[in-house]
């Protein structure tokens, strides 16, 4: 025994050497559960859970080896250095989800925060076990030492890894899971100091008690409030872990991805979800394509994502695309994000397509004065035109929803064209959906509304006109669709008693009805 | 730079010049040294022609009285604002030949004129009209020849404004304790007392909206010459806004607040000065029935620069020679009784470029200029009336362009066309780029800053006491407190200093005998400007500019042996 007898009531040696491999025990239980946090909170974020999953398991082991490594630069104090690396874990492993939730809603960095915090665990785990062991060194013959610190380090694995995926993150989610660990960690450091005090100076016990019970406070007032620093956080807002975020100088772009698929939020309204955004934009584009003769020059407005575009270069007759969206940050994010360009099939970097960041209105509304002046194709009408803009939640979009609005679009329309237009839910926003349609025939147009089940969004409806009467078509012009084929397509235009027309005001850009009618329609069903 | 400071204590008062200050924004600015954050943004000074007012006190040489006339007109139209452009645009519709307009500036519009930037037109001076009631027919096919109004299909196919022209929803809000709000009137934290207030005071409204006369007139109708002359309604004249509110028991801070922002918006006068009877106008001339909101509003990106160009573009069309850059410096009604060979109405023009003077000769001419101008270039017109010197006084206005890259971001509600301040001695300002829809990227803010004293000269020495550097700290010490990051947005700020903006309706002028006397021709000449309203609003230009020159047209219509008698009446 290496009792110097400064310290008051030493733990009896009968004890002592068993707490220390329940030590060594929580040591690597907790490291296996920092590493599979971060593994699967870097799966949700960056995607592609079996290559996260194995880089960052990776750079973990590595990160071991190192603090492995390092551990041999520890020559004094060892009971300290200890005690002070297992706070340190605390700190960084049981902080790691919180931090790494800030991050991903919050930096573009998020791939250096990650591998970060990923190193600095890893090293911290990789020097506990080497200390430990030449702690326990003193006690132990060095093969039975061997044997029984890496038989608890393989148990505590095997508890982590079962512990983490049946009893912790389904209880507690990933955050208090790390927290939790944190706390553990805590309380080996503070353990530690007890059993190790022949080890320690006195003050320095004192010190490092201190310091346990000041971030064992901290991660448990972190843990209690979890639920409210959740509510804080972004992540609040969205249902499945936050991927991308990013504030463009328009709208707050966000991605999420959970078991369902991945989705694109816009200020936090629902864009598409990837498991049924085909349906989506199967009715948005395909009954528009077989309303018309001509299909050479589509004009899309909205629809940054490029879903839409992926299923107009589907017809082979498209010679050119015209796609305006606000938002550069977007048109970007569908061109550069790998799992975007994936889902759209890299369709803004057809050669067809011309991207333009622009104010749909405005764009239009120049094009018009502009008239018969533009070079080329500029003034010639577009055969296809769909327009997939936001829902009206706020009156700088609610605009684009208006008389005035429309009527500048059949600027760019000839008596052969067709237009769609993305509506709303025809049966949570049953006068919104009808008040577009309306103030569509107001303009002038010719309208025949229709929906489709989009199980992400629910009942969602859209409205296709022309200039002059036409007949609803009867059946897509492509086969092989997942969602549309001729009896399909036609039973979109049937509307139950539940969705059917009801008398509504027409938008005006000087009233705004829309606006109004949809968040009197929406608060209903939040 | 102490006195600097004194100028922007008058101009933001001191609890706001105290707020610039401790935001240690103000210390920063101005200085000589590179260390100035606006050092980049560009910016001018501007105004009417003031060398032209000293001109007229310097009298006319007697070789240019003598000197033969250059050309013999029928219609002479001195001043090219709203009046003397509409009634360009009326008699032109009748009279093709020998008809001239004479501006003094170098642009045609007066208190109406517009100005263009690479990205959008802005106001310089009115932005709004609110739409006319059935009772204005002719501002109504003012509008209808500028394809202002269409059928609305969901009002049984009756003409309002043309849905591109209306205000654009969200039309107004509000900075109020740190945070803007929707709409005018600051609703958060309003006490219940203060929005019973609020519901009483849009019944008073409200009574008076109902009210007919004998004759079936409003209480308060557009133009003003519509309104009933009833002793009942005539006695709210008689006081101020203020006292009004004092006698009615209106207690509330905030609809204080509203009716004195009211009456500093439309007339550049607090509460205390304006009388009860202009305030009241401001609402219920503008609502239609009782129980509604009030009408509409039609504005352009160019402000009301859109109807004069306009009524200038057609006039023209239809041979009205519009000269810009010559003032006229006299003008004399011959006694038609002397049995003179020569013209009734001899006028001297001087060209403000070369400053050569000529003679003109007209059958009959329009004075559509301010009246305190014309009592200064009408022979015999202050004498006759001498009562107007005194009457008729007029309010100062600073009103800056500010040029910015992106649209300064708020707390609270998102840009909106008119964007008001409480607690400012400002008005707020208006978004050049609103009715386009542009709601991201470059724009022109148009900013008012009524100088609203107790005194007219006081306010008009503030005007021009303050420097274009003053003046730049003043508004945006101003503006700051709701976007804290304009300065580093703005690209370019423009000041005009507006000495003479309008007349002002304060307690005893609209009900005067001496405003409804100004009116009455001196011989063949006629006199339009909003100022013989008593409310300087573009209905009222119109409405004095179609009635002056309806007034010339019928004397001009009369045969010639009738033409030497004045018209009867007023
Ligand atoms: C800052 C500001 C904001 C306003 N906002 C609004 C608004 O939003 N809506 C609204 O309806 N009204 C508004 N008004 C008021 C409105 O502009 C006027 O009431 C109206 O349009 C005035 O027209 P006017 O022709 O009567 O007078 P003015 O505009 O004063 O026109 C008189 C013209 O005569 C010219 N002139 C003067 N002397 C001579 C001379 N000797 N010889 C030749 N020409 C001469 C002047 O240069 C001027 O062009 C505003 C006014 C100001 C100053």
């Amino acid at each position: 025994m290496a009792d110097t007898g400064t310290a008051p009531g030493p733990a009896p040696s009968s004890l002592r050497t068993p707490l220390l491999f329940v030590t060594v025990l929580v040591v690597s239980t907790s490291g296996l559960v920092y590493e599979l946090l971060a593994g699967a909170y870097s799966s949700y974020v960056l995607g592609d859970s079996v290559r996260q999953f194995s880089t960052t398991i990776g750079v973990y082991l590595f990160a071991m080896g190192i603090g492995s490594y390092l551990s041999r630069y520890v020559k004094r104090d060892i009971g300290r250095r200890f005690v002070e690396v297992e706070l340190g874990a605390a700190l960084v492993g049981g902080g790691s989800v919180p931090l790494l939730q800030l991050g991903a809603a919050y930096t573009d960095a998020f791939a250096i925060l990650l591998y970060g915090t990923i190193i600095a665990i890893g090293t911290l785990v990789g020097l506990e076990i080497p200390l430990l062991m030449r702690i326990l060194k003193e006690e132990l013959e060095f093969d039975e030492l061997v044997a029984r610190v890496l038989t608890f380090d393989y148990i505590g694995a095997l508890f982590g890894s079962i512990l983490f995926a049946i009893v912790f993150v389904p209880s507690l989610g990933l955050m208090r899971t790390s927290l939790f660990f944190g706390l553990l960690n805590c309380g080996v450091a503070a353990m530690g100091v007890t059993l190790l005090s022949g080890l320690i100076a006195p003050a320095v016990r004192t010190r490092l008690r201190v310091s346990a019970f000041f971030l064992a406070l901290g991660l448990g007032i972190t843990f209690a409030y979890a639920d409210r620093i959740i509510d804080y956080t972004e992540q609040a807002l969205y249902p499945n872990p936050i991927v991308h975020a990013q504030q463009s100088r328009y709208q707050r772009i966000v991605m999420t991805r959970g078991m369902r698929g991945t989705q694109l939020f816009l200020d936090g309204n629902l864009q598409f979800s990837s498991n049924d955004e085909y349906r989506y934009h199967e009715a948005l584009v395909h009954p528009a394509f077989a309303a018309t003769q001509r299909h050479e020059r589509v004009l899309i407005l909205g629809g940054g994502d490029g879903l839409a575009v992926r299923e107009v270069l589907k017809y082979p007759d498209v010679r050119e695309v015209v796609l305006v969206d606000l938002d550069p940050a977007m048109t970007r994010l569908a061109r550069e994000d790998a799992f975007l360009r994936e889902l759209n099939g890299d369709s803004l970097g057809d050669p067809r397509v011309r991207v333009i960041n622009d104010d749909a209105m405005v764009w239009l509304d120049e094009r018009a004065r502009a008239g018969g002046q533009g070079e080329g194709t500029q003034s010639t009408p577009f055969d296809v035109l769909i327009v997939d803009f936001p829902d009206p939640n706020n009156f700088s979009l609610g605009k684009l929803y208006t008389r005035s609005f429309y009527r500048i679009l059949q600027t760019a329309m000839s008596d052969a064209s067709a237009v769609v237009v993305q509506s709303t839910s025809p049966l949570y926003a049953r006068q919104s959906f009808w008040c577009i349609e309306a103030t569509m025939r107001e303009a002038g147009l010719v309208t025949h509304a229709f929906h489709a089940t989009v199980p992400s969004f629910g009942e969602w409806g859209y409205v296709l006109a022309r200039r002059v009467p036409f007949e609803p078509p009867g059946e897509p012009l492509l086969a092989g669709l997942r969602f549309l084929d001729g009896p399909t397509l036609a039973s979109l235009f049937v509307f139950g008693p539940d969705m059917a027309a009801v008398p509504v005001e027409t938008n005006r850009l000087n009233n705004q009805m829309l606006v109004r009618y949809y968040e009197r329609e929406w608060s209903r069903v939040e | 730079m102490s006195s600097r400071r004194e100028v922007l204590r008058t101009l933001l008062g001191a609890p706001l010049l105290g707020q610039a200050l401790a935001s240690g924004w103000l210390a920063g600015c101005g200085g000589s040294g590179g260390g100035d954050p606006l050092a980049r943004v560009e910016g001018e000074l501007l105004g009417p022609d003031l060398t032209a007012g000293h001109r007229l006190r310097d009298g006319i040489p007697v070789e240019a009285l003598r000197a033969a006339p250059t050309e013999h007109l029928r219609l002479a139209i001195l001043g090219g604002g709203p009046a003397g452009l509409s009634a360009a645009y009326r008699a032109s519709a009748t009279l093709s030949e020998g008809v001239a307009l004479f501006e003094l500036e170098p642009v045609l519009g007066g208190t109406a004129r517009s100005a263009e930037s690479a990205v959008t037109p802005y106001p310089w001076g009115a932005h709004y009209l609110p739409m006319p009631m059935a009772h204005n027919p002719d501002l109504l096919a003012l509008l209808q020849d500028m394809n202002a109004l269409e059928p609305d299909p969901q009002e049984g196919g009756e003409l309002r404004g043309a849905e591109a022209l209306l205000v654009r929803e969200p039309e107004s809000r509000i900075f109020h304790q740190g945070y803007w709000e929707r709409g005018l009137y600051p609703y958060a934290g309003a006490s219940a007392d203060d929005l019973a207030e609020l519901a009483r005071f849009r019944q008073k409204v409200d009574e008076y909206v109902r009210y007919r006369d004998s004759q079936g007139r409003r209480a308060f109708a557009i133009p003003v010459a519509l309104s009933t002359t009833d002793e009942q309604v005539m006695a709210l004249d008689r006081l101020s806004a203020a006292a009004w509110l004092d006698r009615e028991g209106f207690r509330s801070a905030r609809l204080r607040w509203l009716v004195d922002y009211a009456c500093r918006d439309d007339y550049g006068l607090r509460a205390e000065q304006a009388s009860a009877w202009a305030m009241l106008f401001y609402w219920v001339a503008r609502t239609e029935e009782p129980g509604e909101d009030t009408v509409d509003l039609l504005t352009w990106p160019e402000g009301n620069g859109a109807l004069v160009n306009h009524m200038a573009a057609r006039a023209a069309q239809r041979g009205v020679r519009l000269e810009r850059g010559q003032m006229a410096v006299q003008v004399v009604a011959r006694d038609p009784g002397a049995g003179d060979a020569s013209a009734p109405v001899e006028i001297i023009i001087q060209d403000t470029g070369t400053n050569t003077l000529r003679r003109v000769t007209a059958d009959r001419c329009i004075v559509a200029m301010p009246r305190f101008v014309a009592n200064r270039v009408v022979r015999g017109l202050a004498e006759r009336d001498p009562q107007v010197a005194e009457r008729f006084t007029y309010g100062a206005w600073m009103v800056a362009n500010l040029h910015v890259r992106e649209r300064p971001s708020s707390r609270g509600v998102g840009e909106c066309w008119d964007n008001v301040l409480y607690d400012s001695p400002s008005l707020g300002y208006v978004s050049a780029t609103h009715q386009r829809g542009r709601d991201h990227g470059p724009g022109v803010l148009t900013y008012y800053w009524p100088l609203a004293t107790a005194d007219a000269a006081e306010g008009r020495r503030n005007l021009f006491e303050a420097d274009y550097g003053t003046w730049r700290d003043a508004i945006l010490s101003d503006l700051r407190r709701a976007h804290r990051h304009l300065p580093e947005e703005l690209t370019r700020l423009d000041v005009f200093r507006w000495g003479h903006a309008m007349i002002q309706p304060r307690v005893g002028m609209l009900a005067s005998e001496t405003r409804r006397a100004a009116a009455a021709p001196l011989g063949a000449v006629h006199f339009a400007h909003s100022d013989l309203s008593g409310i300087a609003i573009f209905e009222e230009a119109f409405y004095h500019g179609v009635r002056a020159a309806d007034e010339a047209l019928a004397a001009l219509a009369t045969p010639p042996g009738a033409l030497a008698t004045p018209p009867q009446g007023a």
